[in-house]
This record gives C-alpha cells, structure tokens and sequence, in this order.
C-alpha cells in the first residue's frame, strides 16, 4: 500500500508506470489518484509559463493533469483509470501523435428510447426508477466507471446506506429489467435537434470494440448531469496542492487518498466545510477554514475558522508550502504553514448538454450561476443540474423529472416514488459569490490554468476597449483548451464584468458546443475505414476481370475494368490492341455500371419530356433514344439512352458516376415542382449486368449466342431493343452503340452476368476490352463523356448537338436558359477535336489553348482546354477532344497549347474524327 | 499566455450610432471590415458605419477554416483571388497588426482520373494567370506533407494533387481585428449588438436602415451579411439567389507539430491544417438543407472523421475537442455577387459560400470601389446580379464545389 493511501483502504495492487517511473495504485483508482497516493504532485510545467502544475480536481473538468499514454495525447489523469502496464507521461499542454497503427476496432449503435437520463447520480436514478416503473423504455448513461455521481465523493448516506452502495444497487435494478438500458463509462457529449443525442462508452483495450459511439433517439430526455465546483482567481492559485475542495473530499472518499497533510480551505460557501470533516477524519489536519464571509453558518468541528478572509498568497515554488490569508477589506495578512489548498467558490449547474440543445440560460442570482431557463426540445433538467443541491432534494427531483419525462412519452405513473431517507441536512447559508480575490497585479491570478490566461491577460483585453466574452476567449485563448473551459468559462466572464463593472447575467457565457468531452478521430470514423471508408462496387462479373488481370479505375464508388494487358504489354499497347480488335473484328465490354432508372406510371412520358431535353414521349414501345438532361441553367447534367417498355414505362441509362444524383434529381422534381404528376422511379442498376458486345463481327457472335433472335439490320434495326434468350439465358438485348460500329448491349439478371461475359468469351472471337478503351473509341467518333468533356458549363449546342433540344416542346429543364443572352454568344466554347502538328504528340488532358506561338505575360487568355486525348491506331495519330472558344468557326485553324515553356501547335478539326458517315454502325 | 502574439494596446472603441453615415455597411464579418477599412484608406470616405447584429466578426469570420489560396479554375476568379492574396502578403504591414499569415502552401488533392484531369486543367489555367501552381504526383505530395497516405492500396488513392505555394493560413479573429482597429483608427463607427432588421426604399433609393438602434439614415447601404444576405435584402424588395446552409468545422486538441501544409480533398470531402497553436483544423462538406441556425447535423463529423483518417491515419487517435457551424449562402453557380442592386444605392456583396475569408481584403478593396464610386472595379465586375439573368454565369461547381 502506497504511501498516502489511507490506512486500512483495500484493493488489488495495480503497477503503472509515470514518466518513466515505476507505481502502484489500486485497482478503482484513476491515474490521478494513484499519483496522489504515491505522493506525485507535479503532473507537467504549464505550457507558456513552466510552472509546475498538478491536480486540480477529480474528473472530467481538471484542466492541468494533461498525460499522453501510450499513442494516445491529451488524456485527463483524473479520467484515465488505472490498469496494470499502463504507461503515461506528463504533458505540458500539447500531445503527440504516433505513426503508430491504431489497430483497435470502433463501433456504432442506433438506440431509440422513450426516456433518455442523462447522469447516474441521485437525481439521475430517482429519474430513471420511476421512468422505468412507467413501462417506458429506458436508457441511463453515466460517464463514471461507478455509479452514484457525487455520492461517492461525499459519502453521504441514501436509505441508511453508503450512497455508492444504494447507486449500485439501484443501477444493477435497473440494468436487470428488460426494457432499460443502462450504460456505463458512456459520456452522453452532444445534443442535436429531434432529441438526437450521441454518446461514447469507453469499452476498455481489449473489449471487442475499444469504444463505440451510441446514436440515441430519446422521446423525453433528463439532464442529471450535475455540478462543477467553482474556482476563485486568487495570487498563486495553480501551485500543485491548490485543489477543488469537493474534488479533494473525492480522493479521500471515493480513492482512499489524501492529497496533502495539513489544509487550508478558502470557501465563499458551506459546502468545503463538509470536504474539510471528511478529510480531518481521514486524516488531513485542517489547519484553517478561510471563509469570505462574514459570518459562517455553522462550526468548524473545532477548527479555526477565519470570516470575512480571503486567500492573498500561495507560497512554494514546487507546490503550497504556505498560505497567506488577509482580512477582505485589507489588513495584515497571515501566513499559514499548510501543503494542500482547498478551494470552493460554490457549484455551477452543468448546463453544457441542455445549452447545446437550443435550450436559453439564465443568470441564477441565488447561487450565482447560469441555469437551464426555458428548452426548446423535449427536456427535462433534474438535480444539481438546475441548481438543487441537497441531497435529499436532487432524489425528489428526479423524480419528479422522471414522472414527466415517462407522462410526456404516453405512460402512466402508478403510485407515487418513494424517496430513500437521507441524513438531516442544515439549512446552508447563502453563499457569497466571490469569483476574484482583489490583488495588486493580477499576473499570477491564473483564470484559466491550461492555457496559462491570467486576470491580468483578461484585463489586457477588456483594457483594449474588447466588451463581448467572445471577444476576450478569443484575444486571451481562456476556455479554448482541452477541458473547454470547464472551470474557466463563466469564471473569465466574470472577471469580465469586474473589469466592466456589469453584472455577470449581463455577460453570459460563451457558446456551449459539442463535443462535452473531447472524442477520438477513430471512434467517430468507426468502421467506416480502409475499404469500408465508402462501398466498393464491383459487378457480378468483377472476379473475372480480376483473373485477366486488368487494372481497375475508380468511377463513382464502382470498380471498372480499365485494360486487359496481356503478358509483356503496357496500357499504350494493351489498349490500341483492344482498340483494333473492335474496330476490325469485335471485342465486349462489362457495360454493368451505367446507372439503370425504372421510370413508371401514367405520367412517366410526360415527366421524361419534362426531364430532357428532347422528346421522350413519342418514343415507341421496343424502341430506344438517347437523350441528355440539363440543369435549369440549361447546361448539360447527365446523357444516356432510354428506353420503352411499356406506354407507361421507360428504362433510364445514366452514367456510371451520376446515377443516384440522377435519381435524386428526378425525386427532387417529382416531389417538389411536380407533385401531381403519378411516377414512380426505382433504381434498377443493381439488377442488371450488361455486356456490350461490338465491332463488325458482332452480329454474328450474337447470332451464334441467341439462335432465336432475328440479327439482320432489317428485323433489328439500330435503336431497338429485343426480349430474348442469350446462352439460354433470359436477356434484353438493345442494338445501340458508343464507338460508332455494328454494337449490342445484352442486359441479363445480373446472377446470370458472368455465365453470359464467360459465354460470350467462350465463343473464342471476342476480345475483352476496358475503360481506356471505350474512351477512344468514342473520342474518335465525337461522343463526349459527360463529366469529362462537360463540366457544368456546356450546353448541348455547345457540344453540336442543337438536335438534341425540342423546339416543340412547350417546356422542359433548362429550356429558358437557351433564351438567354449569353447561351447564345458566338465566342462560347465548341467541342472541337484537335490534330497535333506531331502526330506522335500526346497532348496532356486539361492542357489549355492560346492563339499565340509566344506566350504572352500574364494574365494570358485561355481559348479553351483538351477535355479528352489519347492515341488512335485507325486515325494514324494522337488527337484530342477540345472545349474551344468559337471552336466550329476555327476549323483549320492552328491554335497552340503551352507545356512547360513549349507551344505545342494543334490544328483545329471537327470533333467526330472517324467514320462522320457513320456508315459503320450496321456493320 | 501562450502562443499569443503582442496585440496592441487599443483594438476598438464602442460608440452610439449617429442618425446618419454617407455609408452604412451591413454586417461586421471579415468582409464588412475590410470594406470599411479600404473605403476610408483608399477612398478617404470615413463617415461609416459597420453594423453588426452580435459581437464583430463573430460570424463566418470566426467560424471559417482560414485557408488561403488563389487557384481557382475560371479568369474571373483566379482575378479577385490572386488580388486578395496580393493583399495578404503585405497585409500585416499595411495593418500593422499580428495576423499570423502563414504561407505554407496548399494542396489539391486527386483521388479519380477525372479528378487529375481537373487538377492539371487548373493548374494550366492558374499558370496563364500568373498564379502560382504545380502538379505533383504522389511521392512529391508525400514530399511536401509526410503524413498523407499515398498508398495505392486505400480505397480512393492519392493520384497526385495540385501544389500553390504561396497558399496558406492565417489568424481569422486577428485579421478581422486589424483591420477594426485600422478603420475604427480612421474615423469609421463599429457599432455591434445593433441588428439591422429592415432597408427603407423610396422612390427606387435607399435611404436609411431600421435597426435595434433606431433608425439610420444612410446615402449608400453596403450589404455584407453573408449568410443573412437574402433576408437583409428582402426587406428592400431584392430578391437574392442565394440559399443558405449549415457548414461545420473542428478542431483537435493541441498536438506537437506533424502537418506542415495544408491539404484539401473534394472527392474524400475534408480539408486540414495544423494550426499555430497545434490544434488540427478540420472542414468538411456542407450540411445539404437550408437553414439559418449555426447548427449542423452529427453525421457530417462522423463522415468527416472517417475521411480524415483515410488521408492522415497517423490522425487516429486525436480527438475532436470542439465542433461548430456557420452558415454560408450559396449562388446557384458558386461564385459571389458584389456589386449593385436595382435599389439605388442598395449594394450587395454576398454568395462566398465557403470561400469567403480568403476573399477578405481583395473583396473589401473591391467592394469599397464599388462604394465610393458607384460602379464595380472590374475585378468584381463579373460578379453581378444580372448575371442570373443574362447566364454569364462563373460557374466553380466543378472546380471548387466542396471545399474551398
């Protein structure tokens, strides 16, 4: 047992290490109080100043004890609870990061709930008791590893028995009832609209997740979260030894510890009298009780007590080694020998949740603190967290929060709570609400203890003519540390309004912001890492393609094959090979991932004609058209072929990347602008696999795959489609093209994908082609790439196809915008295609054009830029698609493209570079 | 205190609104600051008044990720940008103020072939701009910024990233000080706590602003109330397109330094910089709905984190110390309006989405010209109202739609 471990304390001996130390605490104990029990009390230098600093209070809210353990920076000490092994060194305000790979598993739960409490402590569990006899589902979160909030730092007794015992057995009650939930080591740290709140549960190293984040949806929620002692700016009041009163009355009864040998407590109010009868009896020499007022409301139990004093000095460089306390309205001082300084300028309703909520605070003159006014959700705020604090008084309560929290929620409360007997209370006396003990110089009255903030910093800025709380956190950085201003939040706006002279309701607080407590990157990641970091789509033909070894280009959140590279080949050759076999025999591409709309209902025809650009609903059944849809601002958005189905039914295409922001468009329409309209769209993508079967032979791969379909131009003319059977299997086959020859797309359940992609290659003619490849192909014959070619400034006369655009129909998206004057400027930008003086030239995709063979200085007007390049074996040359100003007017022209202190010269041409006959496309 | 530069003596003194100013100036954000500040240095008109409806500069200027950068794709944007950032690099002088302006350069990262076709399309278009630009492939962004994982194997690969070296940060609260205390020093009225709550019109003119102070006479009404814009304007018959949305940001805790730049990625939605202090600074995409409130939904950090960590896995075990949104007002083409109105002396400088601080002095200078002389300096000149109506749109959706 450690040295300042109170005698006869029992548990199990935990070893740990601190700065490079060896330890031992007991098993319960946080780090702060095993540092405490071996007698450690320098944590780490402050920051700015390199004071020595130490433990100041006893959980969440301490802002000194910062310890980085292992990988993990910027942990409290007084939080952090204590386990073999663990290994933590002091911080003087800043972590570290490791390169360390975080292997640990994080988890997310949705909960919904009826009754959300907020806090196990007196009122928290009155609260939840009677919720839960209602019938009403419960979850309670506490953030402690115990039960019992503050009672087991006081000791205090509920029912007759240890308050931390009846938090126990109340809470085990409750966990063993089927509709509660009771969480635990779970801070509750934000609280959103809908009563959205979301809280992490601190599993432990080798749970099976580390921690995990709970989502909760709470019909009612009950704010239990209790009270923060107050602090008192005095001279010295950072020296290690100076310490909340109610967090040292906390290590001698919750820990066993006793954080110094002889005591002064400097309280405004009744409560450090209690801290200081539980330290005397554990052992800690009382060696005066320093109250600011005049006249104290009860004895000392035979200490010396000073009325209407103050704490002027705090000596010890390494920590108190003496107290000076002074009369409040001057006078000599008195210095007193003492190692522990305890503190209590009264308590101060936690009202971070409940602000964060949207919920107004208002200034309680009586106990001097902001506390809930009026909520804006379904909140009920219950114990010290409004201000009640007696113990007897925090149990009715929450009980009362909890019977209308369950009333509000539709249960009935039975009976009536009855409340566990408590010792008789004194009357306390009011409090005096002392924030600032006046001094000479204010430069070691500290304000906020982490970020080194002084009174004397504060009134710099006040001084600076600054009059917002906003304002002085900001020029001062009080309130910004890792404890967010806990304890130094309404103490700065206070010393605030001393300097102003205004009252602190006056000034407020600043903004409460979540998170309460600060929460790991990795646990709001969860498992949305690596691979699950967004989904991967793969086909139902992706294993096949992963065995030809093709590499893969992201599109959208699908994995595309890009080239099949046979032995020895690179992407250039791979590439010109696929592009051959199309162009002169015939080659097939997984076609799976353009996006697949089912549009249906009576007035599907009309929403297509409203949707693009041209007319849809004079397409006949069995019959294809491509269409393009654009923005109101008439700049083109997504392309793809449609088909009809039925009179009242269509099969929308889109490309790959934009299918759900196609399918959200069309909702966004359906319910917002044109809600009469009866039309149901469904996005089928998944349900297909699509092969694109093309090049003069495949007519006849087709014919010797689908015997029973009739292939001749004639029976199956260019943009039709056909039901039949395709390798015996069931198959919608659609004669279109996007390489300008002979195609087909054969669509199939897509269960049945990689029968057809293995019987379509099983035919031994058929070569495997990838995305690069279809690019070029499509480049050589004009057909842009919406996205690559377009990016949200084009207009489909700007690309040539003006024939894509009704002139009869009486409105669609973006049909005024070609009304307007700029839509119709000469200079806009032409897809044009582009031939490089050197045909081995590849021109880089986003070069832009200049009209000079010198480059001017800057700022030199662009003429446009390449959107697409690549090289053409059937074109004998590179070439290039071009976004060009005025481009259908330059044909011929030599325009040329700066790289890298070089003017490469284009000529400009049309954008259909191959076959602008398009005599191809029957075979 | 640590980490705190010397700040003068004086920022700021808190005067009563006069009945009348020659220039009222709605909203004392970043941007209504600098525009006062310009209008009384470069155009000597001192007789102003910056009202602002809570404390000064408490808005998106205290709420923005402060990066700082001029390589956006279109002329006109590269134009004001490249002017703003001009700006930046003498402003501490100019002001004389600390504002911590770090220029430690800003990459673009690309995670698709789509997105390197867009990052090279830019980095061509800023070089004719004279701005600043480089393409790097994954090793030098790995170069530049140790901690970004380049590995092919994560789902969506660094491919490579445009570079702007003279990109950077800077300290948002200081900068809006500065250039407080410089206007204030010249005679221009700061009036915070003074929320304008209607624009009077007569005969097709402006003529004074309703307040919670009273009512103020004016000869020109600058607005400049970014996310409050369209409800400002409406009270004057101006109908902005402007929608409004919730953007939130983070920070970590303070950690030794390990970022040295400042990374931004459109297709993994987050942007990072390591702050002076040490605390990592953190954005994302915007909150989707409209809203007025500075609130945003809890998903979006959660996806943000996820993103980070995709990039930066040395980030894991940071921890999220505080979360906040501010609310940014959005064109339909992603680009600003600063210029008039068809109420007569009814100015507008709205719609910086989520750019608008590094915009700060390049658009107080232009607005301020825009003031003094009643028509726009032609670097704002193509951000006009009417450009809705006639489409010379300025669209940077594609360029820039996500992070700014």
């Amino acid at each position: 047992m450690t040295s300042r471990r109170m005698t006869g304390w029992q548990g199990e001996t935990v070893r740990f290490r601190f700065d490079g130390r060896d330890y031992e605490g007991v098993r319960g104990d946080t780090l702060a109080s095993a540092l405490l029990a071996n007698g450690v009390r320098t944590v780490a230098a402050s920051p700015a100043l390199g004071r020595p600093r130490g433990i100041y209070a006893a959980w969440t809210e301490e802002p000194n004890a910062l310890v980085q353990v292992a990988a993990e920076p910027m942990l409290q000490a007084t939080t952090v609870e204590l386990r073999d092994g663990l290994d933590a060194h002091g911080l003087s305000g800043r972590g570290r990061l490791t390169d360390e790979t975080d292997t640990a598993r994080y988890d997310a739960v949705h909960a919904h709930c009826d009754v959300l409490v907020v806090g196990a402590g007196p009122a928290g569990l009155a609260a939840a008791t009677v919720a839960a006899e209602t019938g009403a589902r419960v979850i309670i979160a506490d953030d402690r590893p115990i039960a019992g909030g503050s009672l087991p730092d006081t000791a205090e007794t509920v029912g007759g028995v240890a308050g931390a015992e009846w938090a126990a057995a109340t809470l085990d009650a409750l966990d063993g009832r089927p509709d509660i939930r009771v969480l635990r080591r779970t801070s509750v740290f934000g609280y959103y609209d809908d009563n959205y709140l979301v809280a992490v549960e601190r599993r432990g190293e080798h749970a099976h997740s580390r921690e995990r984040v709970w989502r909760i949806r709470a019909r009612r929620v009950v704010l239990a979260t209790g009270a923060h002692e107050r602090p008192i700016a005095f001279a010295g009041n950072d020296r290690p030894g100076v310490m909340l009163a109610g967090s040292a009355r906390a290590y001698a009864n919750r820990h066993g510890v006793l954080p110094g040998d002889r005591a002064v407590v400097f309280t405004t109010n009744d409560s450090a009298y209690a801290a200081a009868r539980d330290l005397a009896a554990a052992g800690v020499e009382i060696a005066a009780i320093v109250d600011t007022r005049a006249t104290p409301s009860r004895g000392g139990d035979g200490v010396e007590i000073l009325t209407g004093h103050v704490v002027t000095a705090v000596g010890g460089d390494d920590g108190v080694s003496s107290v000076t306390v002074s009369p409040s309205d001057g006078g000599a001082g008195r210095e007193i020998e003492a190692d522990l300084l305890l503190v209590s300028g009264g308590w101060s309703p936690l009202v971070h949740l409940f602000s964060q909520s949207g919920g107004d605070l208002r200034h309680d003159d009586g106990i001097g603190s902001f506390v809930p006014a009026s909520a804006r959700q379904a909140v009920e705020v219950a114990g010290a967290a409004r201000g009640v604090f007696t113990l007897a008084g925090c149990l009715e309560d929450g009980a009362a929060a909890g019977a209308r929290a369950a009333e509000a929620a539709g249960f009935r409360v039975e009976g009536t709570f009855e409340v566990p007997r408590t010792p008789d209370e004194d009357p306390a006396a009011p409090a005096e609400h002392l924030w600032l003990v006046p001094g000479a110089d204010y430069s070691t009255h500290f304000v906020d203890l982490q970020r080194d903030v002084t009174v004397a910093d504060v009134m710099r800025a006040t001084g600076a003519g600054l009059r917002s709380v906003e304002h002085v956190k900001r020029y001062t950085t009080a309130g910004t540390a890792h404890d967010q201003g806990k304890l130094s939040g309404v103490l700065t706006s206070a010393v605030v309004g001393h300097a102003l002279g205004l009252p602190l309701g006056d000034l407020g607080t600043t903004t409460f912001r979540a998170p309460y407590v600060p929460v790991g990157f990795a646990t709001l990641a969860g498992r949305h890492r690596g691979a699950l970091h967004d989904p991967v789509r793969t086909t139902s033909l992706h294993e096949w393609h992963v065995a030809y070894g093709a590499p893969f280009e992201n599109v959208g959140q699908w994995k595309r094959p890009w080239y099949y590279p046979r032995a020895g080949e690179d992407m250039e050759t791979a590439v010109l090979r696929e592009c051959g076999a199309v162009r002169e025999s015939v080659g097939a591409m997984d076609a799976s991932t353009l996006g697949k709309i089912d549009v249906q209902g009576p007035d599907a025809a009309e929403f297509l004609d409203r949707i693009y650009t041209n007319m849809m609903s004079t397409l006949k059944v069995g019959a294809i058209r491509y269409g393009v849809m654009c923005r109101p601002d008439g700049m083109v958005f997504d392309d793809g072929t449609v088909i009809r189905l039925a009179d009242d039914r269509f099969l929308v295409t889109t490309t790959t990347g934009n299918a759900a922001a196609v399918l959200d468009w069309m909702e966004e329409w359906l319910q917002t602008e044109w809600p009469g309209l009866r039309v149901y769209c469904t996005s089928v993508t998944e349900h297909w696999a699509t092969v694109a079967l093309a090049g003069p032979g495949s007519r006849d791969v087709l014919a010797g795959l689908a015997p029973g379909l009739a292939v001749d131009a004639a029976s199956f003319p260019f943009m039709t489609w056909r039901d039949t059977e395709v390798a015996g299997l069931a198959a919608r086959v659609c004669r279109i093209s996007f390489s300008g020859e002979l195609a087909y797309e054969i669509n199939v359940n897509a269960w049945d994908g990689l029968a057809l992609w293995e019987a379509v290659m099983g035919t031994g003619v058929v070569t495997p082609y990838g995305t690069e490849t279809m690019h070029v192909l499509r480049a050589e014959k004009g057909y842009p790439i919406v996205g690559q070619d377009t990016d949200g400034t084009v207009t489909p006369a700007d690309l040539g196809m003006d024939w894509v655009v009704s002139k009869k129909k009486p409105d669609f998206i973006g049909k005024r915008s070609f009304a307007r004057a700029d839509t119709s400027r000469p200079d806009r930008k032409h897809l044009v295609g582009l031939l490089p003086a050197d045909p081995g030239r590849l021109l880089p995709e986003g070069a832009h054009l200049v009209e000079t063979s010198t480059l001017p200085e800057p700022p030199v007007p662009t003429l446009g830029h390449v959107t697409s390049s690549y090289r053409s074996a059937v074109l004998g040359s590179t070439f290039a698609l071009a976004l060009v100003s005025g481009g259908r007017d330059r044909m011929g022209e030599v325009l040329y493209v700066p790289l890298g202190g070089e003017q490469v010269p284009v000529t400009v041409t049309s954008h259909i570079l191959y076959d602008p006959e398009g005599a191809r496309r029957d075979g | 205190m640590r980490d705190v530069p010397e700040h003068p003596d004086w920022l700021w003194s808190s005067p009563e609104p006069k009945r009348s100013y020659d220039v009222v100036i709605v909203g004392g954000g970043g941007h209504g600051l600098a525009t006062a500040y310009y209008l009384a240095k470069n155009h000597g008109i001192t007789d102003v008044a910056v009202l602002e409806r809570g404390w000064l500069a408490g808005g998106n200027m205290a709420r923005n990720t402060t990066i700082i950068r001029s390589n956006y794709l279109w002329d006109e944007s590269a134009g004001i940008y490249e002017h703003a950032l001009k700006l930046w690099e003498g402003l501490e002088d100019d002001l004389g103020y600390p504002i911590l302006f770090s220029q430690r350069g800003v990459l673009n990262l690309a995670h698709s072939l789509q997105d390197v076709r867009d990052s090279v399309r830019r980095v061509h278009a800023n070089r004719l701009n004279g701005v600043d630009a480089e393409w790097l492939g994954p090793d030098e962004v790995k170069e530049i910024c140790p901690i970004v994982n380049v590995s092919p194997d994560v789902r969506y690969p660094v491919l490579g990233a445009t570079y702007q070296p003279r990109a950077g940060i800077a300290k948002h609260d200081y900068v809006a000080w500065g250039f407080a205390r410089a206007a204030a020093a010249m005679g221009v009225h700061l009036i915070e706590n003074c929320e304008v709550t209607g624009v009077e019109v007569a005969g097709g003119r402006v003529q004074a602003v309703q307040t919670t102070k009273g009512r103020i006479a004016a000869g020109t009404v600058a607005l400049s109330a970014a996310g409050h814009s369209s409800v400002v304007a409406a009270t004057a018959g101006v109908e902005l397109p402007v929608q409004t949305h919730p953007l939130q940001a983070l920070v970590s805790e303070l950690l030794e330094p390990v970022h040295p730049t400042v990374v931004m990625s459109n297709a993994v939605h987050v942007y990072v910089s390591q702050a002076h202090k040490g605390e990592l600074v953190m954005g994302a995409g915007i909150d989707p709905y409209n809203s007025y409130r500075q609130r945003g939904a809890f998903h979006i950090i959660e996806q943000q984190m996820s993103a980070a960590l995709e990039l930066f896995p040395i980030f894991a075990r940071a921890h999220v110390l505080r979360t906040w949104a501010g609310i940014v007002d959005v064109t339909p083409d992603a680009s600003p309006v600063v210029g008039k109105t068809p109420v007569d002396g009814l100015l507008v400088n709205c719609g910086w989405g989520t750019g608008g601080f590094k915009a700060t002095p390049g658009v107080g200078w232009c607005y301020a010209h825009t003031i003094a002389h009643g028509e726009p300096h032609p670097l704002n000149a193509p951000f006009s109202l009417e450009r809705f109506t006639t489409g010379a749109l300025v669209d940077e959706h594609g360029a820039a739609a996500v992070a700014h």
